[in-house]
């Protein structure tokens, strides 16, 4: 797929139009994100990328409804997003603080189907069908304090398909696991996502994991933040830890973002606030 | 040593040194011969003739009445105020200068007016007594439990949708309850305190009452009695909640010790 085009099937779900976030005011004025734009097509798996601190989450928070743009909008099926909408789901990096800790596994996972019109055997059946997806039918009745790591952002990931999402952004959601954790967890998702047909928006850090994810990338500059790239994936799929990251191509695309990052990185930082 | 052993020895020291205290005690009633300190033993039968059961309808009853009483409004009313005021910022800078006014205000001198504008010296003006000062521990804690919630939390909770008496009763209650519950406690002491003040100050009935009419018969096994008696329903109020809250907050002892690991 070429650069810059929308995925999917050419239909466009998420669009994010000349946004941009500044906190405070007067002296103390941060221009957090300068002007980013670009699109989601409908069963797209779009990756962000940007050094730290370039406001990533501020990004996917106005994207969630959760923060409100300073300037620009963003779109969902052609619509302004300005609440959290009904077919998002959000999965947040601090998988311990999003999660319920007095309700059970069953109870964290059920808890956003209560305002859905459904009956009590399909909500069941949702939450059953959820932690069966990301394989912890035998935890179900678990504290989410008694699962490792991992294992809780599974339940976080299990509680955002059981809300039957059209989109589901995810915010580093993979940052504080261990390293062969996290290589499961980028698989499940990728599954879950065929097995859905969701459309996915990925923030992370990691150069790597973007690009094993991903359809696209976007790449972000320092703040005040703007879009460097973005750069197609035409990886073959289904991807494989192994024989995917072994392709010429994956090892060009990495360098390619690994290098655009690094210029980024060497770049003087603007000092003045705009 | 090994544990059950040690454990063996941690419940043996527990029981005997109430016991030697009490032994201690006896001796030296025996052997001072005091009129203020009437012997452990007098004390003991007193507390058995008065207590077990004669007048346990008629003074601890009504006693108990008004603190569970006193305290469950006490409870409701803090809830109900302290998490709005954990929500929002701006009712908070218009509350907090009066709550910390009239928690700053010491109970006896609120004791003259209760029965005055009551015109009360019974149940109602005993129960609103209690519940008013024991309102302030559970108010503050409850500000504070909800102010204190996790912002990840709150944000999961608003994109998934969960708005107003849902978001209250599922998110914002039960992430509080530990602090709620630690100002809960807090009150339920209070309001011993409370129930034995507003007695001793004006009653026909309560322990408090009883107090107050063996100092001016200048009876002193049944004053000690009564001591003893608001001592042990003190100390059995907190064990009941201790064993209550250990029970429901299961839940956060078990999450604690996860997250400090």
């Amino acid at each position: 797929m070429a650069p810059g085009l929308a995925g999917g099937d050419g239909r466009l779900m998420l669009e994010i139009k000349g946004l941009g976030k500044t906190y405070g005011a007067g002296d103390k004025l941060t221009n957090a994100i300068a002007d980013v734009s670009f699109s989601v097509g409908d069963g797209e798996f779009v990756c962000v990328v940007g050094p730290s601190g370039c406001g990533k989450t501020t990004l996917l928070k106005c994207a969630a409804g959760l923060l409100r743009p300073t300037r620009g909008e963003v779109l969902l099926r052609g619509r302004r997003v300005t609440a959290p909408p009904e077919e998002l789901a959000l999965v947040f990096q601090e998988y311990s603080r999003s999660l319920m800790p007095w309700a059970s596994v069953r109870n964290n996972v059920r808890l956003p189907l209560r305002h859905k019109k459904l009956s009590a055997g399909e909500r069941t059946r949702l939450v059953e069908e959820s932690l069966d997806a990301v394989g912890l039918t035998r935890f179900i009745d678990h504290f989410p304090w008694q699962l490792s790591g991992g294992m809780q952002q599974r339940v976080a990931i299990a509680r955002a398909l059981a809300y039957q999402p059209s989109v589901l952004l995810m915010d580093e959601p993979f940052a504080s696991v261990d390293a062969q954790t996290r290589s499961d967890l980028e698989d499940l998702t990728l599954r879950v996502r065929e097995e859905y047909g969701i459309t996915i928006l990925f923030v992370t850090h990691d150069i790597d994991e973007s690009i094993y994810l991903g359809d696209r990338v976007v790449v972000l500059t320092h703040s005040p933040t703007h879009v460097k790239e973005i750069v197609g994936v035409g990886l073959p799929r289904p991807r494989d830890q192994i024989a995917t990251k072994e392709l010429p191509e994956f090892a060009h695309l990495r360098a390619h973002v690994y290098r655009l990052i690094k210029r980024e990185q060497e770049a003087p930082q603007s000092l003045v606030p705009a | 040593m090994n544990r059950r052993g040690y454990e063996a020895l941690a419940v043996g020291a527990e029981i005997a040194v109430p016991v030697a205290l009490l032994a201690a005690w006896q001796l030296w009633t025996v052997h001072a011969g005091s009129q203020y300190f009437p012997r452990l033993s007098t004390i003991v039968v007193e507390f058995r003739h008065m207590w077990l059961f004669s007048q346990f309808g008629e003074h601890v009853v009504p006693s108990l009445e008004r603190i569970g009483l006193g305290f469950a409004i006490a409870v409701v009313v803090g809830i109900a105020l302290g998490i709005p005021l954990g929500l929002s910022r701006w009712a908070r800078l218009w509350a907090m200068p009066h709550i910390e006014y009239w928690r700053a205000m010491p109970p006896p001198a609120l004791l003259p007016i209760s029965v005055v504008l009551l015109h009360s010296i019974g149940n109602v003006q005993k129960v609103s007594f209690i519940a008013f000062f024991c309102l302030f521990p559970v108010l503050l804690n409850t500000i504070d439990g909800v102010r204190g919630i996790d912002p990840t939390l709150l944000d999961t909770a608003r994109s998934y949708g969960l708005r107003g008496f849902d978001r209250i009763r599922r998110i914002i209650l039960p992430a509080a309850l530990p602090q709620i519950a630690a100002g809960m406690r807090n009150s339920l002491s209070l309001a011993v305190i409370m129930m034995v003040l507003s007695e001793y100050f004006s009653s026909t009935s309560g322990v408090g009452y009883v107090l107050l009419i063996s100092k001016n018969t200048f009876q002193l096994a049944p004053m000690w009695a009564a001591i003893l008696l608001i001592g042990l329903l003190g100390y059995l109020l907190n064990l009941l909640f201790i064993l209550a809250e250990r029970r429901l907050l299961a839940w956060h002892r078990g999450w604690r010790a996860a997250t400090a690991g």
